[in-house]
């Protein structure tokens, strides 16, 4: 249950650069080979929320799709998980997007 | 975003402007807005202001979208990159054991602290959610150790680690080992300083276990089959297992071992003085 550590960093991000503002909306990007659930972010946030600044704020949730690099024949491959192979062939592929944890942004009143 | 310097932050500025009134008169006023006014606007209305006057509250009524771009683990792998320096500042080479419960990482360490004593200098910092059981076993070995409890927590972060470093005290020129907590999930995302992770996988546990859990696989360096001496006993197959663990990771390094039998430690040893050697040689570069 990683994601209510997460969580816990998402809530701290966004109060600080609120600067005590109220936040109504918090946007996150998440790969989809990040190893976080949306569903378990979203069951965290309410709770991390409480009595801070995000406090009844929506969370809005962006899936980032996984893409890879073959280093065997170069060629880009979508990766729904690390066990994609490349049509050469080849298992050794390098993740060029889909693993990132962001906040992207915020909607502040 | 702030309309008058274009930054994202929440401020006031102090700006002088002239306007036309259809009152047929010109004056100056001190203004303090939290935003500037894009918006033209007349004054109907004949008036004067006698006084500079202030706004000193921004319009509550306008929503406004921050851009962060900020990365969640950030924090961590911040905390993680000054534990890196720490070790690099002490000589130190650090590992951070990854598994299951059960894997049998405390008796791996066991075997190694008593087999190649001085020689590698190894300390323990241990992840557990509840007791001292497992720093109880490793101090019997005569090493320094100490248990972090990570209560519900199920993983180290770099954060507890960097406390649990000034606490434990290594000595220079060591090596330490992060028994992080039983979990193949959570552990594998949270970087805690450490040259390498490894990831330890009994044999007793299914030779699908990387397919199963990639992320912990595809994090490693090197995998290492324990509890060997138990084959003849299970129906586990080495090569497949060995074949999934390179299907998430061609690149990861893999070791078979019994810490009870003593087969395949000397590989083991071998590979953690090349570990120690490439450490060394990173810190002269």
């Amino acid at each position: 249950m990683h994601e209510l550590a997460l969580t816990q960093s998402i809530v701290e991000v966004c109060a600080e650069r609120a600067d005590g503002a109220k936040v109504r909306r918090v946007t996150l990007e998440i790969g989809q080979l990040a190893a976080v659930m949306p569903e378990a972010l979203r069951f965290c946030f309410d709770v991390c929320a409480d009595g801070t600044a995000l406090e009844g704020a929506r969370l809005e949730i962006i899936d980032v799709g996984g893409r890879g690099q073959c280093r065997a024949c170069a060629a880009q491959i979508e990766m729904k998980d690390y066990l994609a192979c490349c049509s050469c062939g080849s298992f050794d592929i390098e993740c060029i997007a889909g693993e990132g944890l962001r906040v992207k942004e915020m909607e502040v009143v | 975003m702030c309309a008058i310097c274009g930054c994202s932050g929440n401020h006031v500025h102090d700006h002088q402007h002239q306007h036309e009134h259809d009152g047929d008169h010109v004056h100056d006023h001190v203004d303090e807005h939290g935003h500037g006014h894009e918006h033209p606007h007349t004054h109907e209305h004949p008036h004067t202001h006698a006084q500079p006057h202030i706004h000193a509250r921004p319009h509550a009524s306008h929503a406004r979208t921050v851009n962060l771009e900020a990365d969640i683990l950030a924090k961590n792998n911040a905390l993680a990159e000054r534990n890196r320096g720490w070790f690099a500042g002490r000589g130190m080479l650090a590992l951070n054991l990854v598994s299951s419960p059960g894997s049998g990482k405390t008796t791996l360490l066991e075997r190694t602290i008593r087999e190649t004593g001085s020689e590698l200098n190894i300390s323990v910092l241990g992840g557990d959610q509840e007791t001292q059981n497992d720093a109880m076993r490793i101090a019997a070995t005569g090493c320094k150790v100490l248990q972090i409890n990570t209560g519900t927590g199920c993983h180290l972060d770099a954060e507890m680690v960097g406390r649990g470093l000034r606490a434990l005290d290594p000595p220079q020129d060591s090596v330490l080992m992060i028994e992080n907590v039983g979990n193949l999930v959570c552990p594998a995302l949270f970087d805690l300083g450490e040259r390498a992770k490894v990831a330890m996988l009994s044999v007793t546990e299914g030779e699908d276990k990387p397919v199963k859990y990639p992320h912990m696989f595809r994090a490693s360096s090197l995998m290492l089959l324990t509890k060997t001496d138990l084959l003849p006993h299970l129906e586990f197959d080495v090569e497949r297992c060995i074949a999934y663990a390179r299907q998430v990771n061609p690149h990861i390094e893999v070791l078979q071992l019994s810490a009870k039998s003593g087969a395949g430690m000397d590989r083991w040893y071998h590979w953690l003085r090349q570990q120690r050697a490439a450490q060394r040689q990173d810190a002269m570069a």
